[in-house]
C-alpha cells in the first residue's frame, strides 16, 4: 500500500485540473461537485488503507519514504518532492481528506446555484492537494511548497465572491490581508530554513533530525532555527500577533471557513512544529514562548469572541483560541496532545461552522446572530448537531474536546506551571460561555428575525449527511485518546499518544519529562476545569435566554472593557497606523515622490544641464573665424616661450 | 551544424532582407514574414540548446574568424551554460513579442519590424559574443533599435524616454570601451604579448592585473551593467522608458535587455577581475538589497500598472545581482533561473497591460476595478502570472528566488546574513504591491461604465500567454531541466573565485599568453 502513496496527493490535484479546465463547460454541478468529492474520498481511502497496513507493521518499518522526483537542486542543496509516509503524516492525512471530504460533499448543497460553482471545487481541490503536500513531505522545502500554496488557495477562496462588499472594504482586501499576514510568516519560515541549511546541510526531515540529535539541548543556533520557523507558525495558525487575518478570513463562503479556516490549514503551524519536536525539544526557550503565545493567544481571542455578534466571527475567534491551546500542548512538550486536539477540533470545529452555514443559509445570508433567535423550532436536525458540537468544545465531560482539551491542561499543569493551568482552565470556561451565548442567541429565546422576509428552513440532505457524521465523530471521537487515569482500569488506552509515540520519541527523551504519578491530582485538575466549563455553559444559557438583561446592564457597567472587546482590542487599528500608514506613505510621499523623482532623477537631468550649459560655454570657443584661432595660437607659443625663458 | 550560432545571430537579417521587397502596404504579409523569420531563429536555436553538452564547461558550439588581425580581435562566439538560457529567451520572446503587436502597430509596420529583428541580432550577439570587441559592437549595436522602437512608436514622452534611456547607456559604455581597449593594451604589455580582446585569453591574465588598476576596471564594467540591470540608484530610466515604449518594446527591453547587464557582471566583472570582486562585493551586495526593497516599495505606490511592472523589475533584478555576488553555486545558478524568470514573468505582465490597454487606453489602475467579472480569463492569466512574480512555490519564481536567498545566506564571500535577511522582506513587499494592484483592477464592484463592455482576451492573445505560462509552471515544477544547464559553467566560476580568494593560483592564471 505504501507505494501507492503518491495516489493521495494525486487525486486531489487530477480534480484540481479537470475542474479547473472543463468546470466551466461541464455546467452540470452534480458532475462538477461529483469529482471534487470524489477525488478528496479516493485520498481518503488510499489513506485508510495505508493506515491499516501501517498499524499491522512493526513499529520500526511504519516510517517510509516515497520518492516521486528531484524538485530543485543546485550546489550542494538537493531537494526532492518526496512523502514522508509516517504515524505523523497519516494521522494528518485521515483528518484532512477524511473532513475534507464531508466538507466537499456538504459544498454541493451548500454552493448550489453559484455561478461560481465549478471554481469553488476547483480551489477546494487544489486547497486539498497543497494540504496534503504540506503533510506529507519528507523535507522543510517541499513542504513549504503546500504551506504557501494552502495560502494561495486560501487567498482565492476568501476572495471568492470577489464582487461582494465585506466589513469596510470588500472581500478582496480579506484575502488579501490573509495572504501578506502570511508573508510575513513566511519571511520567517524562509530563513529558519536557511538557518537550517546552513546548519545541517539539508532540509529533509530525516537528516536534520539525525544530526539535531547530536545538538546540546539549549543550543543557540538551533534555538533560531525553531523561533524564525514558530514565526512562520503564528502566521498559519493564526496567533497572536500575526491572527489578525483570520477573523476577516470568514469573508469566504462558510464551507471555506470549515475546512481551510478551521479543520485543515490553521493547523499546519501546529504540525510544523510537532514534525519538528526534535528541534524545539533541543529548544527550550523557544517552547517556552510557543506555550506562552499559544496560551495568550487562546485568552485573548476568547475574551473577544464574548462580544462579537457575527455568527462566524464567534467561530472564528473560538478557532484562534483552540489553536492556542495546540501550541499550548506543543510548548510544554505534550505534542501528541496537541495533535489529538487538533484532531477532535478538526471535528467539533467543522461541524460548528457547517452548521452556523446551514443557519446563514437558512437566514438568508443573514450572520448577525442579534437577528436570529428561536431557530432550533425551524431547524431542529442542525440545532441539535450544533448543540453537541457546542458541547464539545466548551468540554462537556467524555465529549471528544474533554478529552483533548484536558490532556492539555492536564500537561501544562504537570510540565509547564500551575499559573499557565489556570489562565488555560480559565479560557476554557470563557471558551463555553461564549458558545452558550452563541447557541442560545441563534437557535433559543425569542425569535428577532423579520418573517416577512426570512423563512428559515432546515437544511437540505446534502448538507445535513456530514453535520450528522461530524456530530457523532464530536462524540465519540475522544475516546481514541481516553487519558490512563480514566481509562487505565477499563483497559482503554490512549490510541493516539502511543500511536504517535515513535516519532516524537527523539524529542521525549531530550525533554527528560519527570513521570508523574499523581491521579488524585490529575483527577482533582480535571474536576475542576469541567466545573468551570460547567458553569460556562450554564451562564452562557442562564443569561442569554432568560436573563438578556444582565448582558445587557453589564455592557453599559463596562463600557469601556465592552468596547474595548468589541474593537478586538484595536490591533487591527494599530497596525495599520504603526506599520501599514508609515511604510505607505513614506513610500508615496518621500520614496517616489522627492527621492526618486526629485533627487535621483534630477541630479540626472542636473547633471545633463551641467553639461550642456559648459558646452554652451566651450561652444564659443569654436567661433569658426580662422583669424581668431590665430590669435590664441600665437598668443599660446608667446606664452610657452615666455614661460621657458623664466625659467 | 558547425556554423549554427551564425546562423541563429544572424538569420533574423534574412527576414529583413526579405522586407526590403515587400511593399510597406502589404501588412499581414510583412507581419507573417517577421513573425516566420523569428521562429525560425527559435526553431534554430532548440538545436542548440538540445544539442548542448551540460557536463562541458567550455564555450561549445565555437567558431572563430580573424577580424582585425593585426589587433587579435576576432568574430569568435561560442555558448557555455551561462549564456545558453539566454540566448533561448532572446529567441523565445522574440516571436512573441510580434505576435502582440499584431493589432497595435499599424504606423510603419515594416520599419518596426525590421528593427525588431535588428534587435534580437543585437541580443542574440551580446550573449554569443566572447571577444570583447565584438561583444562591444554588439552590446552598442542593440541601442540604436530600441532607441527607435521607443522613440517612433513609443508613447507620449517618447523622445524624452528614447534620449534619456540611450544616453544613460551610451555614458556607461563609453568606459566600459576604455576599459577593453586598456585590457588590450595591458595584453600586450606582458612578456611576449600582443593587443588582444580575446576573451579566453583575457580571462588567463586579467585576475593578475595590479590591484588598483584591476579596481578601475571593474568600475569600469561594472558601472556600464549596472545601468542596464538597473541597479539602484541608476534606474530612473527604466520607468521612464518602459511607460513610453509599445509593448514589444517593453517586453524585449525587461525580459532581455536588462539581463545583458547581469550576465555581463557574470561573464565579464567576477571571472577577469576577482580580487576587485571581493572588494566591491559589499558595495554590490548593498545596493542591490536597497535595490530590493526600494523597487518595491515604490512600486507600491504607483498609479500606473506598467510603472508599478517597472519599478518591480528593479526589485527583482536586485535579487539577481546578490545571487551572482554571492559567488555560490546555489546563488549563481538562482540568478541564472531568475533571470529567465523575470523575463517570462515580467515579459507577461508586460504583455497583460498592453492588452488592457489596447482596449481601455489608459494604464490608471483607478481606471478598473472590478474586471473579473468581464474578462474573466484575462484575470485568470494575469493572477496565474502574478503569483509567479510573487515567488509562489511551484511556480518559477520561487526556484531563483529561493536559491539566490540560500545562496547568499551562506555565502562566505558576502560574510553576514544580514543581506539576506532584508531581501528576504522582498518576499512580503512583492506580494503586498502586486495583490494589491490586482485588488484594485479586477476584484470589487465595476465601477466604471466604460469597463462593462470590456471584450475578453481572443484566441491570438491567449495563444501568445500560453507558452509564456507553460514555462513559468514547467520552470517550477521540474527546475532540473533548466538548472542542469548552467550547472557546470556555474560550479565552474564559483571554483575560481573561491581559489582566487584562498590564494591559490589556479593553473589556468598566468601572466603571460600562451
Amino acid at each position: 500500500m505504501y507505494s501507492l502513496a503518491p495516489l493521495i496527493v494525486l487525486f486531489p490535484l487530477v480534480g484540481f485540473l479537470i475542474n479547473g479546465f472543463f468546470g466551466r463547460k461541464i455546467k452540470n454541478e452534480t458532475v462538477v461537485g461529483g469529482i471534487g468529492t470524489a477525488a478528496v474520498a479516493l485520498s481518503f481511502i488510499v489513506a485508510v488503507g495505508i493506515f491499516v497496513e501501517m498499524i499491522s507493521l512493526p513499529v520500526e518499518h511504519r516510517s517510509q519514504i516515497v520518492s516521486l522526483f528531484q524538485w530543485i537542486a543546485a550546489g550542494s542543496l538537493s531537494v526532492d518532492a518526496a512523502l514522508q509516509i509516517d504515524q505523523l503524516s497519516i494521522f494528518m492525512t485521515l483528518i484532512v481528506t477524511g473532513v475534507g471530504g464531508l466538507i466537499h460533499f456538504y459544498s454541493i448543497g451548500y454552493m448550489h446555484g453559484d455561478t461560481g460553482f465549478w471554481r469553488f471545487f476547483t480551489y477546494l481541490n487544489l486547497f486539498i492537494f497543497a494540504m496534503l503536500v504540506l503533510v506529507l513531505a519528507d523535507n522543510y522545502l517541499f513542504m513549504f511548497l503546500g504551506w504557501e500554496g494552502v495560502g494561495l488557495c486560501s487567498y482565492l477562496l476568501i476572495g471568492f465572491w470577489y464582487d461582494r462588499n465585506f466589513e469596510k472594504g470588500t472581500t478582496a482586501d480579506a484575502a488579501k490581508k490573509a495572504f501578506i499576514v502570511n508573508r510575513i510568516g513566511d519571511f520567517g519560515f524562509l530563513l529558519g530554513m536557511f538557518l537550517m541549511f546552513s546548519t545541517f546541510g539539508s532540509l529533509k526531515y530525516e537528516t536534520v533530525f539525525a544530526q539535531a540529535g547530536l545538538f546540546e539541548r539549549g543550543n543557540e543556533v538551533i534555538m533560531w532555527i525553531t523561533l524564525l520557523m514558530f514565526v512562520g507558525a503564528t502566521g498559519k495558525s493564526a496567533q497572536i500577533p500575526l491572527y489578525v487575518w483570520l477573523p476577516d478570513a470568514m469573508a469566504g463562503p462558510t464551507p471555506v471557513s470549515a475546512l481551510i479556516h478551521a479543520a485543515t490549514m490553521v493547523t499546519a503551524g501546529v504540525y510544523m512544529v510537532a514534525r519538528s519536536s526534535i528541534l524545539y525539544a533541543l529548544a527550550p526557550a523557544t517552547m517556552e514562548i510557543v506555550a506562552i503565545v499559544g496560551l495568550l493567544t487562546a485568552f485573548f481571542a476568547g475574551t473577544i469572541g464574548i462580544v462579537q455578534n457575527d455568527i462566524k466571527k464567534v467561530l472564528a475567534y473560538s478557532t484562534v483560541s483552540q489553536l492556542g491551546y495546540m501550541f499550548l500542548g506543543c510548548g510544554v512538550g505534550a505534542f501528541s496532545a496537541g495533535l489529538f486536539h487538533v484532531m477532535t477540533h478538526a471535528f467539533f470545529k467543522a461541524l460548528l461552522f457547517l452548521g452556523s452555514g446551514a443557519v446563514i443559509h437558512a437566514m438568508h445570508e443573514e450572520q448577525d446572530i442579534q437577528k436570529m433567535g428561536g431557530l432550533k423550532k425551524y431547524m431542529p436536525a442542525t440545532y441539535k448537531t450544533f448543540f453537541i458540537g457546542a458541547l464539545a468544545i466548551a468540554g462537556f465531560p467524555f465529549l471528544s474536546g474533554f478529552f483533548s482539551k484536558d490532556e492539555i491542561l492536564w500537561k501544562t499543569f504537570a510540565d509547564g506551571s500551575p499559573w499557565m493551568w489556570l489562565i488555560g482552565a480559565l479560557a476554557a470556561g470563557v471558551t463555553a460561555f461564549y458558545m452558550f451565548r452563541l447557541v442560545s442567541l441563534t437557535f433559543e429565546g425569542n425569535e428577532r428575525f423579520d418573517h416577512h422576509h426570512v423563512h428559515p428552513h432546515e437544511a437540505p440532505k446534502t448538507m445535513l449527511y456530514p453535520l450528522i457524521i461530524l456530530a457523532v465523530l464530536s462524540v465519540v471521537g475522544g475516546f481514541v485518546g481516553v487519558p490512563h487515569v480514566l481509562g487505565g482500569a477499563l483497559g482503554v488506552h490512549n490510541y493516539v499518544e502511543e500511536f504517535l509515540e515513535p516519532v516524537f520519541a527523539p524529542a521525549n527523551a531530550k525533554l527528560h519529562l519527570p513521570y508523574h504519578d499523581s491521579a488524585g491530582l490529575e483527577l482533582g485538575l480535571m474536576a475542576v476545569s469541567v466545573a468551570v466549563g460547567l458553569a460556562g455553559i450554564w451562564f452562557g444559557r442562564y443569561v442569554y435566554i432568560q436573563r438578556k438583561d444582565i448582558a445587557e446592564s453589564a455592557a453599559k457597567k463596562f463600557s469601556g472593557l465592552y468596547k474595548l472587546l468589541w474593537n478586538k482590542y484595536y490591533v487591527d487599528e494599530v497596525y495599520d497606523a504603526v506599520v501599514v500608514n508609515p511604510i505607505k506613505q513614506t513610500s508615496d510621499k518621500f520614496l517616489w515622490k522627492i527621492f526618486d523623482v526629485q533627487i535621483i532623477d534630477n541630479a540626472l537631468n542636473f547633471s545633463a544641464k551641467f553639461i550642456e550649459t559648459t558646452a554652451n560655454i566651450f561652444r564659443k570657443v569654436q567661433t569658426g573665424v580662422v583669424q581668431s584661432y590665430a590669435v590664441i595660437f600665437v598668443a599660446g607659443i608667446l606664452f610657452v616661450l615666455g614661460y621657458l625663458m623664466i625659467q | 551544424m558547425q556554423n549554427i550560432l551564425t546562423y541563429i545571430l544572424f538569420s533574423p537579417l534574412i527576414g529583413i532582407l526579405l522586407l526590403f521587397f515587400v511593399n510597406k502596404e502589404k501588412k499581414s504579409l510583412i507581419k507573417y514574414i517577421g513573425i516566420a523569420t523569428s521562429l525560425v531563429t527559435f526553431a534554430l536555436s532548440l538545436v542548440v540548446y538540445v544539442g548542448f553538452d551540460s557536463a562541458n564547461t567550455h564555450m561549445q558550439f565555437v567558431e572563430q574568424y580573424p577580424w582585425i588581425a593585426g589587433l587579435d580581435i576576432s568574430y569568435y562566439i561560442g555558448v557555455d551554460g551561462l549564456s545558453l538560457l539566454l540566448i533561448v529567451l532572446t529567441t523565445f520572446l522574440t516571436p512573441i513579442s510580434l505576435v502582440a503587436s499584431w493589432e497595435s502597430i499599424t504606423d510603419r509596420l515594416k520599419e518596426y519590424v525590421a528593427f525588431m529583428l535588428l534587435l534580437e541580432v543585437g541580443m542574440i550577439g551580446v550573449f554569443v559574443a566572447i571577444d570583447l570587441f565584438l561583444f562591444y559592437v554588439f552590446w552598442e549595436a542593440m541601442l540604436i533599435p530600441m532607441y527607435f522602437i521607443i522613440g517612433i512608436w513609443g508613447g507620449k514622452e517618447r523622445i524624452y524616454a528614447a534620449v534619456k534611456f540611450f544616453i544613460y547607456t551610451m555614458a556607461g559604455s563609453l568606459l566600459m570601451l576604455i576599459a577593453i581597449l586598456w585590457l588590450g593594451y595591458y595584453a600586450s604589455t606582458l612578456p611576449d604579448g600582443y593587443f588582444t580582446t580575446n576573451l579566453q585569453k583575457l580571462y588567463q591574465i586579467a585576475p593578475s592585473i595590479p590591484m588598483n588598476i584591476q579596481l578601475w576596471m571593474f568600475a569600469a564594467f561594472a558601472l556600464s551593467f549596472a545601468i542596464k540591470v538597473p541597479l539602484f540608484p541608476l534606474h530612473t530610466w527604466l520607468p521612464d522608458a518602459h511607460v513610453q515604449a509599445p509593448t514589444a518594446g517593453s517586453v524585449i527591453l525587461a525580459g532581455v535587455l536588462l539581463k545583458m547587464g547581469t550576465y555581463g557582471l557574470l561573464r565579464f566583472c567576477l571571472p577577469l577581475f576577482p580580487q576587485a570582486s571581493f572588494a566591491f562585493t559589499p558595495l554590490m551586495a548593498i545596493l542591490s538589497v536597497i535595490g530590493i526593497v526600494y523597487g518595491a516599495l515604490v512600486a507600491m505606490v504607483q498609479t500606473d500598472v506598467k510603472k508599478l511592472v517597472a519599478y518591480s523589475s528593479v526589485s527583482h533584478l536586485g535579487f539577481v545581482v546578490l545571487g551572482i555576488f554571492s559567488m555560490t553555486e546555489e546563488g549563481i545558478q538562482g540568478a541564472i533561473i531568475q533571470m529567465i524568470n523575470h523575463g517570462l514573468s515580467t515579459g507577461a505582465l508586460f504583455l497583460l497591460v498592453g492588452m488592457i490597454y489596447d482596449r481601455r487606453h489608459t494604464r490608471e489602475i483607478a481606471q478598473f476595478g472590478g474586471l473579473a467579472k468581464v474578462m474573466p480569463v484575462f484575470t485568470t492569466i494575469f493572477m496565474i502570472v502574478t503569483f509567479s512574480s510573487i515567488g509562489l512555490p511551484g511556480l518559477n519564481g520561487f526556484v531563483g528566488e529561493f536559491l539566490i536567498l540560500i545562496g547568499s545566506f551562506n555565502s562566505a564571500f558576502l560574510g553576514t546574513h544580514t543581506y539576506t535577511v532584508l531581501a528576504a522582506t522582498g518576499v512580503i513587499f512583492s506580494a503586498v504591491y502586486m495583490l494589491w494592484m490586482c485588488q484594485r483592477v479586477f476584484f470589487g464592484k465595476i465601477t466604471h461604465d466604460e469597463n462593462k463592455t470590456l471584450v475578453d482576451l481572443n484566441k491570438r492573445e491567449i495563444g501568445l500567454l500560453i507558452p509564456v505560462i507553460l514555462f513559468i509552471v514547467w520552470i517550477g515544477v521540474y527546475p532540473s531541466t533548466f538548472l542542469k544547464s548552467s550547472a557546470a559553467s556555474t560550479k565552474q566560476v564559483v571554483t575560481q573565485m573561491v581559489n582566487a580568494k584562498t590564494g591559490n593560483v589556479q593553473s589556468g592564471i598566468t601572466s603571460t599568453i600562451k
